[in-house]
C-alpha cells in the first residue's frame, strides 16, 4: 500500500488524526457522525411529512383536486434526473477508492450538472405556480386574502360548470327564499375569479377584514346581518378556477380516477386548498435547499480532487459527501409520489 | 490501485464484507468498493421503479394507492441506502442509527394523524358540513 509507506516523525498516514488508532477506525468515525446527522435531518423533514400526513388524512380531497396543478411530467422527470446524478455519485465514490482521479473529477461534475437541471426544472415548475396564482399566502388564488387583479394569468383556469343546485345543501339555513340567488351572488367571493363569472368585481366593497360573505353578494341583493351570513362558501363554488379534467401534455392522464369536482368539494375544502400549496412549498423548497446546499459540498469536493486530495487511502469526504447528495435523493423519492402522484 | 502481490488478500476487516463480491476487485485494508455493474443494475432498478411508481396511480385501488406508492418508494429507498449509500457492507450501526430515525418518524407521524382525528366527533361541524368520517391516509 504505497500510500500508506509515507513515514515522517509519528509514522502514521497523513490523513490520520492522532486520536485515531488507524484509518479505518478514523473513516467509520466519520461515517457514523455523518449518519447521526443525516438522521437529524430525516427528523426534520419528518415534521413537514407530519404535517402533510395530518393535512391529508384529514382534507383527501384538497390534495386530490390541487395536486393536478402540479406537474407530473417534470416531477418523474427531475426524479430520474436526481436517480441518475445518485448513481455518478456513487460511481464517483468508487473512482475515488480506486484512485481514477480523471473519473472522479467526471463523475462530480455529472452530479453537480445533474443537480443544475434539478433546481433548473424546479424553477420552472415554480414560475409556472407563481403565473398561475398558486403562490404561497396572499399570492394563491385560494388564500381568503388574494387579491384577483394581480396581474396573473388566472384566466388560463377557466370556471368549471355552473353549480348544480342539489349540491347546496343547508350552507345558508337563514336565508330562506333567496337561496336560490345566493349561488350565482357567492360566486363573485371566489378567491379566483374569472372574468366570465365575476364581470362586477369591482362593485365589491368590504376592505379585507370581513371575509367577502357579505360584500360579495350581488349588489342588487341587500346585504344579510353579519350575524346571518355563514363565511362558509357554498359548495358549488368550491374549486373555483383548478380544472378537474386532465389537459394533455400537462399532466399524466389518470383514467376514471374518482376525483372531487368543483361540485362535490365541500366550501371548507376549498378555503384550505392554498394550505396545500403551502406544504408543497415547504416540503420541495426544504428539499431545493439541501440541493444548493448538496451542490455546494460537490464543487467543493470537485475542487479538491482536481487537485488531486483523494485517493485510496484517503477519501472520506467524498465518501460522506456522497451521503448527503444520496440523503436528498432519498427525501425526493419519497416527495415525488407523496405530492405528484396522488390518487 | 491494484494490489501488490505480497498483500494479503483477507484482512481482518475483509470479514465483516460481503463474501459475494467479486474477488477481483481491489481492497484496501478499509475499503469496500461496489461493483460498477452492481451500481449500474441499482440505477437501472430504481429506473424501472420510478416507471412502477408513476404507472401505479393508474391502478383503481382505493384507499390502497397510496400504500402502494409508499412501498414502491420505500423499495427505491431502500436500494439507495443499501447499495449507493454502502449500507449493507456498512457497520450495522449506521443502518441502526437510520432504522431509529425512521422509527422516530413514523411514531411522531402516526400518533399525530391518530390524535388529529380524535375530537372529530366533539366538533360540531359548520353550517352545510357534514361530519366527515376519519379518511384512512
Amino acid at each position: 500500500m504505497s500510500d500508506h509507506d509515507h513515514t515522517h516523525d509519528h509514522d502514521h498516514p497523513p490523513h490520520l488524526a492522532h486520536h485515531f488508532d488507524t484509518p479505518t477506525q478514523q473513516f467509520e468515525s466519520g461515517k457514523l457522525g455523518m449518519w447521526v446527522f443525516l438522521a437529524t435531518e430525516i427528523l426534520m423533514f419528518g415534521g413537514l411529512f407530519c404535517a402533510y400526513a395530518v393535512y391529508r388524512a384529514n382534507n383527501p380531497d384538497v390534495f386530490l383536486y390541487a395536486h393536478h396543478s402540479l406537474n407530473t411530467k417534470l416531477g418523474a422527470i427531475n426524479t430520474v434526473v436526481l436517480l441518475a446524478s445518485s448513481f455518478t455519485m456513487a460511481w464517483g465514490v468508487r473512482a475515488a477508492q480506486l484512485g481514477q482521479k480523471p473519473l472522479l473529477v467526471v463523475m462530480l461534475a455529472l452530479t453537480f450538472l445533474g443537480g443544475c437541471g434539478f433546481m433548473g426544472i424546479k424553477t420552472v415548475e415554480y414560475m409556472d405556480k407563481w403565473e398561475h396564482a398558486h403562490w404561497v399566502g396572499p399570492w394563491n388564488e385560494y388564500h381568503p386574502d388574494h387579491q384577483a387583479d394581480e396581474s396573473h394569468a388566472e384566466a388560463d383556469f377557466g370556471p368549471d360548470a355552473p353549480p348544480e343546485n342539489g349540491v347546496l345543501p343547508e350552507d345558508h339555513p337563514a336565508e330562506g327564499s333567496s337561496e336560490a340567488e345566493a349561488a350565482p351572488g357567492m360566486v363573485d367571493q371566489s378567491p379566483a375569479p374569472t372574468g366570465v363569472e365575476q364581470p362586477d368585481r369591482a362593485t365589491e366593497t368590504a376592505p379585507a377584514p370581513q371575509p367577502d360573505a357579505v360584500a360579495a353578494r350581488s349588489p342588487a341583493e341587500p346585504a344579510l346581518p353579519q350575524d346571518r351570513v355563514s363565511l362558509i362558501r357554498p359548495a358549488a363554488n368550491a374549486p373555483a378556477g383548478l380544472r378537474t379534467e386532465v389537459v394533455a401534455g400537462d399532466d399524466v392522464p389518470v383514467a376514471e380516477a374518482p376525483y372531487p369536482s368543483r361540485e362535490t368539494m365541500t366550501p371548507l375544502d376549498r378555503d384550505r386548498t392554498h394550505i396545500f400549496y403551502q406544504i408543497y412549498y415547504l416540503m420541495t423548497g426544504l428539499h431545493g435547499l439541501h440541493v444548493l446546499i448538496g451542490m455546494g459540498l460537490i464543487a467543493w469536493i470537485g475542487v479538491r480532487a482536481f487537485a488531486g486530495h483523494f485517493g485510496p487511502a484517503y477519501y472520506t469526504p467524498v465518501d460522506l459527501v456522497g451521503l448527503y447528495w444520496h440523503l436528498v435523493d432519498l427525501i425526493w423519492i419519497f416527495l415525488f409520489p407523496l405530492l405528484y402522484l396522488i390518487h | 490501485m491494484e494490489h501488490p502481490p505480497n498483500e494479503p488478500q483477507a484482512t481482518p476487516s475483509d470479514q465483516l464484507h460481503d463474501p459475494g463480491i467479486a474477488p477481483d476487485q481491489p481492497h484496501e485494508e478499509h475499503i469496500h468498493v461496489v461493483p460498477l455493474s452492481l451500481l449500474a443494475g441499482i440505477f437501472v432498478a430504481l429506473l424501472l421503479l420510478t416507471i412502477a411508481t408513476v404507472g401505479a396511480i393508474y391502478i383503481q385501488a382505493g384507499d390502497l394507492n397510496i400504500w402502494i406508492a409508499l412501498a414502491i418508494a420505500v423499495l427505491k429507498a431502500a436500494l439507495v441506502a443499501l447499495y449507493f449509500m454502502h449500507l449493507r457492507w456498512d457497520s450495522p450501526f449506521n443502518g441502526v442509527i437510520l432504522i431509529t430515525a425512521l422509527a422516530f418518524v413514523a411514531i411522531f407521524v402516526g400518533i399525530a394523524i391518530t390524535d388529529s382525528t380524535e375530537y372529530r366527533r366533539n366538533l360540531n361541524p359548520p353550517p352545510g358540513m357534514q361530519p366527515v368520517e376519519s379518511p384512512d391516509v
